[in-house]
C-alpha cells in the first residue's frame, strides 16, 4: 500500500503545517498576548515573578526583629563563600544565661550566584531571595552588605 | 480616470513633443531605470520593517518601536548604518568575483522587474514570452550566490552556495510545472494574455482544485528558490554562520539582503499575476453590478494588495516552520512536489482540453 501511505503522509504533513500556522496566526492577530516588558519605561509598574532570585534579604518585622539565630547553616551551605556571619553572646538580663546571637550578617553580593542554597538551608526562614535586579554600583565596596539592621534582635520564640 | 497608464502616456507624449522620438525613448529608459531603482529602495525599506513587525507579532514580541512613529523608520536607520560601514574584502578572496557577486544578484532581480504589470497597461516591457523570460532569468540568481560563496574563500560560504545551487536547481522544476498549469489553461505565455484571461474570475477560483494544488506547489517552490526559511539552507545561521554572505559587510551585504527581499516581491508579484489575476479586480462571472463596483478600486491597489498578501504568507511560513535538513529538502522536491505537480499538470491539461474550467 505504497500509494495509500504516500497520500497519508502528505495529508498529515499539510495538517501539521496548518496547525502551526493557526497558532502563529493567532499570535499575529492577538496583540494582547505580547509578553515584551519595555523595561526602563515600565519600571514603576514592573511585576516580577514570585520565584525571581535577585539578592538575599533578611525580613525584619515592625519591632525590628528578625528570625536569625546565628546558627551559620547558610554560611556552611554557601558554595562560594559569599556569606560571613559574625556572632556574639548576649547575656539574658533575667536568668543571666549566655545566649548566641548574630552581630553582623555579612553578605557579599559581588560573590553571590543567586543559587538560593542559603535560603533552603535556613532552619528558621530568616532569609529569602528578593525580586530586585538593579544592583549596579560604581564602588564595589557597596556590594558588601550587612543584612541585619542596627539594633535588631532575634524574635522571641524562634528557637 | 487618474491612473499609472495615463501618467505614463502623458509623459511619453510630452517627451515626444519636446525632444523627438529617439531621445524620448532614451529618456524614457532612464526614467524607467530610475523608477525601478527607486522602487527597489522603497520596497527594501518597507519589506524589512514589515518582516520585522510580522516576526515580532508572531513571536509575541513588540518588534522595533523606538525609531519614528511605532518604529516605522527603523529600516531607514539600518540603511544609514549599512551605508557608512566599511565594505571589507578578505585577504584570500577573489577580489573581482567577490565584489561583482552582490551586483549580479541585484541585476538579476532588476531584470525580473521588466515583464511585471504593476497596473492596467503599465508595464516596462510587454513581451510575448513573459513567463518563459521569468523562469529563465530567475534561475540566474544562483550564479550570484555561487559566485559569492566561491569568491569568499571560506568553507561555510562555499557550503552555503553549493546547497543553494542544489536547492534552486531542484525547485525550479516543480515551480516551473506549477506555472505551466496556468499557461496551459490560458494557452499563452504572455503575461498580458494571462491577466486578460482572468477577467471573469481569477484562475485560483476558475481552475478548480488542480490550480489550488499548483498554487500551493508554486508558493513552496518559490520559498525555496528565494532561499527563505524553512528552506534557508544557504544561510542557515546555526550551521554555516551566514552561508554565502558570511564574509560580506557594509553595503555589499546590504545588496544581498535587498536582493533577497526584491526576489520575494517579484515571485509574489508573479504568483499574484498567474493565480490571482495581477491588476485584475475581483470579478465574478456575469455579476455586472458587482464587477463594476470592484472596477472602482484602482488596478495598482489590486496588484500591490495581492502581492503583499502573498509576501505576508511567505513571511508567515518563515516564522512558523523549522528549517529542513538538506536530505529532507531534496526528498520533498523529488519524491513529493515533482510527482504531484506532474500528475497535477496532466489534470489541468484535461480540464483545459475538455473546457471544464469556468
Amino acid at each position: 500500500m505504497f500509494i495509500k501511505d504516500y497520500i497519508k503522509d502528505i495529508a498529515s504533513a499539510l495538517k501539521s503545517l496548518a496547525t502551526g500556522m493557526k497558532m502563529t496566526g493567532y499570535y499575529f492577530t492577538h496583540h494582547k498576548e505580547i509578553i515584551t516588558e519595555q523595561y526602563p519605561d515600565n519600571r514603576d509598574t514592573l511585576v516580577l515573578a514570585e520565584r525571581f532570585k535577585g539578592e538575599v534579604v533578611m525580613p525584619h518585622d515592625e519591632n525590628n526583629e528578625h528570625a536569625c539565630t546565628g546558627c551559620t547553616s547558610c554560611e556552611l551551605a554557601c558554595p562560594n563563600g559569599s556569606i560571613k556571619i559574625i556572632t556574639k553572646f548576649d547575656v539574658d538580663a533575667e536568668t543571666g544565661k549566655r545566649k548566641k546571637a548574630i552581630d553582623t550578617w555579612v553578605y557579599h553580593l559581588d560573590l553571590c550566584t543567586m543559587c538560593g542554597l542559603c535560603v533552603e538551608a535556613c532552619p528558621t526562614n530568616a532569609i529569602k531571595m528578593a525580586p530586585t535586579f538593579e544592583h549596579s554600583v560604581f564602588d564595589r565596596n557597596k556590594l558588601v552588605k550587612k543584612l541585619n539592621e542596627d539594633g535588631s534582635k532575634v524574635r522571641a520564640g524562634v528557637e | 480616470m487618474w491612473s499609472f497608464s495615463e501618467i505614463a502616456k502623458n509623459i511619453d507624449l510630452w517627451l515626444n513633443d519636446l525632444v523627438g522620438s529617439t531621445w524620448a525613448l532614451v529618456l524614457e529608459m532612464v526614467i524607467a531605470g530610475v523608477a525601478v531603482i527607486g522602487l527597489f529602495a522603497a520596497l527594501g525599506l518597507v519589506l524589512v520593517i514589515m518582516e520585522r513587525k510580522v516576526a515580532a507579532w508572531i513571536q509575541i514580541r513588540l518588534g522595533p518601536n523606538r525609531v519614528g512613529p511605532k518604529g516605522m523608520f527603523q529600516s531607514m536607520a539600518d540603511t544609514v548604518k549599512l551605508l557608512v560601514k566599511e565594505g571589507m574584502t578578505p585577504d584570500g578572496a577573489d577580489r573581482l568575483l567577490f565584489n561583482v557577486a552582490p551586483f549580479i544578484a541585484m541585476i538579476v532581480a532588476m531584470l525580473l522587474m521588466a515583464p511585471i504589470a504593476f497596473a492596467k497597461d503599465f508595464q516596462l516591457w510587454d513581451m510575448n514570452i513573459g513567463v518563459l523570460y521569468i523562469t529563465a532569468v530567475s534561475s540566474l540568481s544562483v550564479i550570484g550566490i555561487l559566485m559569492a560563496g566561491w569568491a569568499s574563500n571560506n568553507k561555510y560560504s562555499l557550503l552555503g552556495a553549493m546547497r543553494s545551487g542544489a536547492q534552486i536547481v531542484s525547485y525550479e522544476l516543480s515551480g516551473g510545472l506549477a506555472i505551466l498549469a496556468v499557461v496551459v489553461l490560458t494557452g499563452s505565455i504572455s503575461l498580458t494574455d494571462i491577466i486578460k484571461a482572468q477577467e471573469n474570475g481569477w484562475w485560483i477560483f476558475k481552475g478548480h482544485i488542480p490550480v489550488i494544488i499548483a498554487f500551493i506547489i508554486y508558493i513552496i517552490a518559490v520559498t525555496a528558490e528565494t532561499n527563505r526559511a524553512p528552506f534557508d539552507l544557504a544561510e542557515a545561521e546555526s550551521e554555516l554562520t551566514a552561508g554565502f554572505h558570511t564574509e560580506y559587510s557594509g553595503m555589499k551585504f546590504a545588496l544581498f539582503f535587498l536582493a533577497e527581499y526584491i526576489n520575494v516581491f517579484i515571485v509574489c508579484a508573479i504568483g499574484a499575476t498567474l493565480f490571482f489575476g495581477g491588476w485584475m479586480p475581483l470579478h465574478i462571472g456575469n455579476w455586472q453590478a458587482f464587477n463594476h463596483i470592484m472596477d472602482y478600486i484602482p488596478s495598482s491597489v489590486w496588484f500591490f494588495g495581492k502581492t503583499f498578501f502573498l509576501i505576508f504568507l511567505i513571511m508567515w511560513f518563515r516564522w512558523t516552520f523549522p528549517r529542513l535538513r538538506i536530505d529532507q529538502l531534496l526528498n520533498l522536491e523529488w519524491k513529493y512536489l515533482l510527482p504531484i505537480s506532474m500528475i497535477n499538470l496532466l489534470l489541468v491539461t484535461l480540464i483545459a482540453i475538455l473546457g471544464w474550467h469556468f
